[in-house]
């Protein structure tokens, strides 16, 4: 071991470190220990002039290693390592001995057991820098496309900023049509028309992008791989049809016998077996939904087959998987509805309905060609009953947070109420009114004042057929009455709750979810587009409830953090990571088993482990774990870490 | 099966009929209802305020009895006994320093720490002697009678003493069918008679009952089951002044959910006490050919 010629600066914090700790005391104890070459305290070392002075001494003295003594590593270990590079000392030359969060902050009022402390803490870090190696960050190849996942308004909007910025893009959505929930929209509150507005400009962009790849009907089968390297593999699921072929003449759509539940039009209309979701879905192809489909319950129905005139029905078709390399990842799996059923008191009843199906029931395009009409009976309602924070807000019969949106998209419910059935009598109970953006206020109140919808500030206890009618029990807690309706119609806005299959996702890409199934951002104002997988982020309503400003806003963000990742050449990778030693290691696996970031395997052919460098985090779980002493951490081997607890316990042995 | 029973005041009073008819029927399904010895009035309320202990004492005393007579269960007909003692039990259990409060004032008692279960018969009807079994026994199937269970507010509120879904029971709608009767739905099932409303604001309890007996009605029920005295009592013996108030209500029978099973299971309908009840809800069942 060379021994290394180290200076130790000391920094007072202003009276944050000198307040407590005697400075001075510290530098004359350290000054002659074993490989200290300089000493000296100066008011605040991250300072201009503090920097000065480390550079002076490192000139002066031919420093080659420093301990930077002040606060701690995550607040300026990078500003002292940059100083120290660019003095031609290796940067993992320079170390911080933290005397203030761990030394003078708790001990504050005890001067004397804080000093000793202090020179204790340094002491221990030279131990460990006198064994450090030099080190240069690693180099990892970076592949300039991005996986997508979920083609709401997010993904498409993440998809097409990163094309649109020359990346290519891989878009997979699981469902047969881009658009996500706002494509089942009658309009958006202040703005407007959705379809023809909004939907579906983005998803004909989508489309025809030279940049994207579009796999609709698909889902991510598998993952592997770390930032810039991800190895995916899609599955797209057998549709039946034979896309060469099909010319999209529509001709089997009405051929088929069966009748089942159409999803986009949340069960308040029907389609085939063999069906396109909606007249603006993209792609424009019909699938077979096996399921539902009755050749593939075992009849002998192909009455799909003889009606198609280009013969692209293939009942044999199978599900093909396609292997795609990324640089990043972004997961946009967007929200569900709590179910109307989720609450007992209220009825289920086919006239208490949720608001995405009132979407439906507004929507020009949807089963009553946007007329207002009760479910049961087809008639038009004239007391329609709106109620908000079902499931939201109520930890007791669903979920603690609030929803963020129904606020809003309730009014903007009585709204299109009152303009298509202006005779009509609409009520809103709510718990609060959250119109917290830019013209949210004045639109609500527009609501009350000008529209004469009735708000009522209450909960409802119970919701029950009567004949033709529902009755509606609530409380109006302003008045302190309660209130009894006979509604024609009952629009619950439930709880957005995120999209059941986000946890298994999450699974395959070893990101986190919450304790509701949202994905968990890396820090939740801080980062609040990452993950904590390095190269995966977030978008739109798989992390949050959120409405479409928000949800754009999201998804640009994700994709600005991408296209500054790919704006390098390549990526860097701290150097400080775990590395085996193959003549010790005897192949247990253990490491391979504790390791959270599946950075390591173990050889097939050797019977030893290897470290993927690249995904390592450095977190040194491997190297307690290994029984062989093989698994080491750079620059914080098990002799470093004796070395630092010898000093650290030394007062106490 | 021995069981230990509280029966508590009304049942020795005005309902009398929940009280013999359910003794008859359990030994007919094979358990013996042993009243315990020495009980007192089970408090009639729950009381809520904080330091009301001494309201706690009548029916913790009553727990006390249970125990000392070597039985670790007891089972009530009455909803509102089962309420307080259920819910006194709880209070021992769950808060120690209000139990030994209450243990240390009653010195001259054994200590009480919550070892007794409290049960509804209806409970011991689905867990212990099971629908099926009571099918089987059945004799005089109560076919074709159509009747609307009420559960009223104490066998369900709060959650933690509830013996079935808060919102939507079903424990007597099943015991209904296996009993060969039709359950008919309704939307009052388990909102509040009114219950001491009565006392000072009968006016109140009139409107009450019409609209659940009345809604009932619609829904095509042409009797009510119940479990509660108290229910009883408002939604029964207030029918007189009903039909007075309400030119379109012409009375409804209301039953104790064990008045119908003795009938099913073929025993005397003396058991009964009808005479108790207002209207005539035997000849509902005599027109149904369940008795002759
Ligand atoms: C009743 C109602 C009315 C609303 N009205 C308005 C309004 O007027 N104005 C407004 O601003 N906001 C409104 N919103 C909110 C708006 O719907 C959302 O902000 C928006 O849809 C969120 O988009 P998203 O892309 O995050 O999620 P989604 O729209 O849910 O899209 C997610 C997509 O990901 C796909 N997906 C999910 N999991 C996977 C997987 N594992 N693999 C592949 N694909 C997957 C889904 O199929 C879906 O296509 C309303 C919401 C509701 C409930
Ligand atoms: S009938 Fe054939 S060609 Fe026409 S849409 Fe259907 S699959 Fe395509
Ligand atoms: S095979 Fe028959 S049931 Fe299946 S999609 Fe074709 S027409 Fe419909």
């Amino acid at each position: 071991m060379k021994e290394k010629r180290i200076g130790v600066f000391v920094c007072h914090c202003g009276l944050n470190i000198a307040g407590t700790v005697d400075v001075e005391q510290v530098v004359e104890q350290i000054k002659d220990y074993p490989g200290v070459a300089h000493a000296e305290h100066y008011i605040y070392m991250c300072s201009d002039p503090g920097q000065e002075l480390v550079r002076k001494a490192i000139k002066e003295k031919g420093l080659d290693g420093i301990i930077m003594s002040n606060c701690s590593p995550s607040l300026h270990q990078a500003t002292f390592r940059k100083l120290a590079a660019s003095e031609g000392v290796n940067p993992y030359f320079c170390e911080i001995a933290n005397i203030r969060e761990q030394c003078s902050w708790p001990h504050a009022g005890d001067k004397e057991t804080a000093t000793r402390k202090a020179v204790a803490i340094i002491k221990a870090i030279i131990e460990k820098l006198r064994r450090n190696i030099s080190l240069t960050p690693l180099v990892v190849p970076l592949t300039k496309r991005v996986l997508v996942i979920g083609a709401g308004v997010a993904g498409m909007q993440a998809a097409l900023d990163i094309a649109d910025s020359g990346y290519e893009v891989v878009l997979v959505e699981q469902s047969p049509s881009i658009g996500g929930h706002t494509a089942q929209l009658s309009e958006t509150f202040l703005t407007g028309d959705v379809i023809p507005g909004l939907v579906s400009p983005m998803m004909s962009k989508i489309a025809s992008h030279p940049n994207i790849s579009l796999y609709a009907y698909s889902e991510l089968e598998d993952v592997s791989g770390y930032v810039g390297n991800f190895q995916v593999s899609i599955r797209r699921k057998a549709t039946s049809v034979d896309e060469s072929k099909c010319n999209y003449c529509g001709l089997c759509l009405e051929s088929c016998p069966v009748k089942t539940a159409s999803e986009f039009d949340r069960e308040l209309a029907q389609r085939g077996a063999i069906y396109i979701p909606f007249l603006e879905a993209l792609p424009q192809r019909p699938v077979i939904d096996r399921e539902t489909c009755r050749h593939f319950g075992g009849d002998k129905c192909q009455a799909c087959q003889e009606a198609c005139p280009q013969n692209a029905i293939d009942f044999k078709q199978e599900d093909t998987i396609v292997e795609e390399e990324v640089g990043a990842i972004i997961v946009a799996t967007g929200y569900e509805l709590f179910p109307c059923t989720g609450i007992a008191e209220y009825a289920s009843d086919p006239d208490v309905i949720d608001g995405l199906q009132f979407e439906r029931l507004l929507s020009p395009s949807g089963p009553t060609s946007g007329e207002v009409r009760k479910p049961s009976d087809g008639k038009i309602p004239e007391q329609v009953v709106f109620l908000q924070c079902v499931g939201s807000r109520d930890p007791e019969h669903g979920v603690s947070y609030c929803s963020r949106v129904c606020c809003m998209y309730v009014a903007k419910h009585a709204l299109l109420y009152k303009q298509a059935v202006p005779e009509g009598q609409a009520y809103v109970f709510y718990m609060d009114i959250r119109s917290d953006a830019k013209g949210y206020e004045e639109y609500v109140k527009k609501m009350v004042d000008e529209e004469r919808v009735l708000y009522l500030r209450g909960r409802v206890s119970r919701i029950f057929r009567d004949g033709d009618k529902l009755k509606v029990w609530g409380s109006d807690t302003l008045t302190g009455k309660s209130i009894e309706i006979a509604a024609d119609l009952v629009v619950l806005a439930t709880a957005m709750v995120p999209n059941p299959g986000a946890k298994e996702l999450a699974r395959k890409l070893n990101i986190i979810v919450d304790q509701y199934g949202f994905i968990t951002e890396a820090h939740i104002k801080l980062r609040p587009v990452e993950t904590l997988t390095a190269g995966i982020y977030l978008a739109g309503t798989a992390q949050w409830p959120r409405d479409l400003p928000d949800t754009i806003a999201s998804a640009s963000g994700a994709a600005s953090k991408i296209l500054s990742l790919f704006s390098r050449r390549e990526l860097l990778h701290e150097p400080t990571v775990a590395v085996v030693d193959p003549e010790v290691c005897r192949g247990c696996g253990q490491c391979v088993a504790i390791c959270a970031f599946k950075a390591i395997e173990l050889d097939p052919v050797k019977k030893v482990a290897w470290v993927n460098e690249a995904i390592c985090d450095g977190c040194g779980a491997c190297a307690v774990t290994c029984p062989s002493g093989a698994m080491q951490h750079r620059n914080w081997t098990a002799r470093q870490f004796f070395e630092v607890i010898d000093i650290a316990t030394a007062e106490y042995v | 099966m021995d069981l230990s029973y509280y029966p508590g005041c009304t049942l020795k009073t005005a309902a009398k009929g929940l009280e013999d008819s359910a003794i008859a029927s359990m030994n007919a399904l094979g358990i013996r209802l042993v009243e315990i010895e020495r009980w007192n009035c089970c408090g009639t309320v729950y009381s809520l305020a904080e330091d009301d202990l001494a309201h706690h004492l009548a029916p913790v005393r009553n727990l006390i009895r249970v125990k000392e007579q070597g039985s670790d269960r007891v089972v009530t007909l009455c909803s509102f006994c089962y309420h307080t003692l259920k819910r006194a039990n709880l209070l021992v259990r769950n808060d120690g320093e209000k139990r030994k409060t209450l243990n240390d004032f009653m010195e001259e008692e054994v200590d009480y720490n919550g070892e007794v279960e409290v049960l509804h018969l209806l409970e011991v009807l689905r867990d212990e002697v099971g629908w099926e079994a009571i099918t089987e026994k059945v004799k005089v199937p109560l076919q074709g009678l159509k009747v609307a269970p009420y559960y009223g507010c104490t066998l369900l509120r709060p959650q933690d003493v509830a013996i079935d879904e808060v919102e939507r029971p079903t424990i007597l709608h099943q015991m209904m069918k296996s009993l060969g009767a039709e359950a008919v739905d309704f939307p009052y099932a388990t909102e509040c008679c009114g219950s001491f409303q009565i006392v000072g604001n009968p006016d109140f309890i009139n409107q009450r009952a019409w609209e659940i007996l009345s809604s009932a009605i619609r829904c095509g029920a042409e009797a009510i089951v119940l479990t509660c005295p108290l229910c009883h009592f408002n939604l029964s013996q207030r029918q007189p002044e009903l039909v007075k108030r309400y030119s379109d209500f012409q009375g409804m029978p209301v039953f104790y959910f064990t008045q119908l099973l003795a009938i099913a299971l073929g025993i005397d309908p003396e058991v009964c006490h009808f005479e108790l009840s207002y209207g005539d809800p035997f000849s509902l069942l005599k027109s149904r050919k369940v008795v002759s």
